[in-house]
């Protein structure tokens, strides 16, 4: 009951976040200078077509208006037509959004692959040179954002040493067989390893720079706990039965110390989704951050609002799952 | 070998030292930036377009570090981003810290409904992309050095009154606090003259972490062309049309690129650098 009760709760909070995320982001985007409809028009074009375009978007309506209009489409699943692509938004948004998720989670992956590595190598090593190394890279992934290491990496291995692609999702040239947006996937599924290769390597270079913010988040945050477990009565008695170093860390300490870490990665996750905007735009990623500027330079507001509405969904239930993991993995709040 | 307690404390020291003499050169360039470029940074001669820096072949030594495609000097156009790199990082930075501690010293002492309205606030602020909200508030404010200010406090004040909330609740907890309820102090005398002061450090560590950001969210909207003007010398904006030409001519985007990097840095490692020198703990 009291599990229900707390997930009720969230849930309650959840939606007032998400309404709350719709108001500031109707209202803002209204008060923005430039006329869309205008814009989308040839120059030359009447007052009276003007006035009729704006009238077919409702962009006439007071705001308030507007708002209630708009957020009974959304309840609808409708988030209006976007001006300067003259689409529905929603499968405009759904279409971007496979990309984008490809990337975070190719993204997590590395850096949960590099942070572990670094905080298992470091607590091995502890006291040692290797550790103090650990350390100062750390401090380094952690000052640095992913944007500069974007740049950093497009210099070194863009231009310095071209082993991988700096632009776009995938090679123009080949043939796409895919009936998904969700391309690294269906690659797999379809057994085509060449489509998969073209599509990592096209992906390995933004997705390293958002994940060595992350990496050095996890690689001190795992290295800590493991070494606050690492002085347990419980790992040393399993070091005086004999079991080697590796085996203590791997099999003892590890479980007991990833708790924290794991909640960690899940908000930090919503950090790195959020940096995909920018990482997007600075590697010509067709993702739903790339889309986003662009609609916010032409003014687009239905599709603005629509992005940032599947953004800040994204981010809600993120949030809402970490919570729900942590509670169910913790034995101290699951028995409570 | 040193101990552990002792080469943490050598690094600790080594990195403010070395941060700070770079922020301190950084401030003095940024602050006499007319009288130590070498050339106007705007001035064009294309004649003079994609000039290598002086050690590369092909070199005009009146450029140290080269031009960029329109013949302007890349090291003076550096010092002078100094300038208003560092005008962001002073104003944004402060601005932020002094929004976002407040609500969060309100949030964290008054507790109930004071409390409720702001956390509900930040968990909406959370939702959003910091870059898109960024990008968005500055097409609502237009560019312009005051709206890249105004989109920075508008955002990041959550990032202060997250940690300043927490902080003064544990203050709120302690004895000294209780003391001064019993003693009959007004509340809001208490908040500021006996929390704030307590709260003050991590604030100050949150400060010099926030210039760093506050830097790098003036390059990226230079990046995305919506920060002052294309003309400008800002160190986003070098970036961005060093981006463009980046195989013709590097040193046009790594300069830059590099200052930012180490920039950033040293923001960044000066605040944690002052929070262990001022942990009684670590002390």
């Amino acid at each position: 009951m009291k599990l229900l009760r707390a997930i009720l709760l969230r849930l309650a909070t959840m939606s007032v976040t998400l309404i709350g995320a719709a108001v500031v982001v109707f209202f803002v985007i209204r008060i923005v200078p430039g006329n869309p409809i205008a814009m989308m028009l040839p120059p030359g074009a009447s007052e009276d077509d003007i006035a009729r375009l704006t009238a077919h978007y409702g962009l006439d309506k007071s705001i308030f208006e507007q708002f209630v209009i708009w957020l009974g489409g959304v309840f609808q699943g409708d988030f209006g037509t976007s001006i300067s692509l003259r689409q529905p938004v929603m499968p405009l948004v759904l279409g971007r959004l496979p990309a984008t998720m490809e990337l975070a989670i190719f993204a997590l992956v590395i850096a949960v692959v590099i942070g572990g590595a670094m905080a298992l190598t470091g607590v091995r090593y502890r006291a040692t040179r290797t550790e103090t190394a650990i350390d100062v890279a750390n401090g380094v992934g952690l000052s640095i954002p992913d944007f500069l290491w974007a740049l950093i990496l497009i210099v070194l291995f863009g231009v310095l040493m071209p082993v991988f692609h700096i632009s776009g999702r995938i090679s123009p040239s080949l043939d796409l067989p895919f009936v998904t947006q969700f391309y690294v996937f269906e690659s797999i599924a379809r057994l085509r390893f060449d489509l998969w290769w073209d599509l990592l390597k096209h992906m390995f270079m933004p997705a390293l720079a958002l994940a060595i913010p992350l990496a050095a988040i996890i690689s001190q945050l795992l290295k800590q706990s493991l070494k606050e477990t690492m002085h347990l009565d419980y790992v040393t008695l399993s070091r005086t039965k004999g079991y080697g170093e590796n085996h203590v860390i791997v099999s003892e300490a590890l479980p007991n110390a990833v708790l924290p870490t794991l909640t960690l990665i899940g908000v930090q996750f919503t950090f790195l989704i959020g940096g995909t905007v920018i990482i997007e735009r600075l590697f010509s990623y067709e993702g739903l951050g790339n889309m986003a500027i662009d609609a916010v330079i032409n003014r687009d507001l239905p599709l603005i609002q629509g992005i940032v509405i599947v953004f800040a969904l994204l981010f809600t239930v993120i949030n809402l799952i970490v919570d729900m993991t942590y509670a169910l993995l913790n034995p101290r709040l699951r028995h409570a | 070998m040193l101990d552990g307690r002792g080469t943490l404390k050598r690094r600790a020291g080594a990195r403010l030292w070395l941060s700070g003499i770079w922020l301190g050169v950084m401030a003095l360039l940024a602050l006499f930036a007319p009288l130590v470029s070498p050339h106007d940074p705007l001035t064009q001669d294309l004649f003079a377009g994609r000039l290598p820096p002086f050690w590369v072949e092909g070199a005009d030594p009146a450029y140290l570090l080269g031009t960029d495609s329109l013949g302007r000097d890349v090291l003076s156009r550096i010092i002078h981003g100094a300038r208003i790199a560092f005008s962001v990082a002073l104003v944004a930075g402060i601005a932020t810290a002094l929004v976002g501690s407040l609500l969060g010293l309100l949030a964290g002492y008054m507790r109930g409904w004071v409390d409720v309205v702001i956390s509900r606030l930040v968990d909406i602020w959370m939702a959003f992309p910091p870059v898109l909200f960024a990008i968005l508030l500055i097409a609502v404010l237009g560019t312009g050095l005051t709206s890249i200010i105004i989109a920075i406090v508008v955002i990041d004040w959550t990032r202060f009154c997250r940690v300043v909330r927490a902080e003064a609740m544990n203050q709120s907890a302690m004895d000294y606090v209780s003391s001064a309820v019993v003693a009959g102090r007004p509340r809001m005398d208490i908040l500021w003259r006996e929390i704030l002061p307590n709260v003050l450090p991590t604030i100050v560590a949150l400060l010099t972490l926030e210039m760093g950001i506050a830097v790098i969210v003036e390059a990226i909207l230079s990046f995305v062309n919506l920060s002052i003007s294309s003309d400008a010398p800002t160190w986003g904006g070098m970036i961005a049309e060093g981006r463009t030409s980046i195989y013709q001519a590097w040193w046009v985007l790594a300069f830059p690129l590099g200052v930012l990097f180490l920039t950033v840095l040293s923001f960044s490692q000066f605040g944690e650098g002052l929070k262990d020198r001022f942990d009684p703990v670590l002390r």
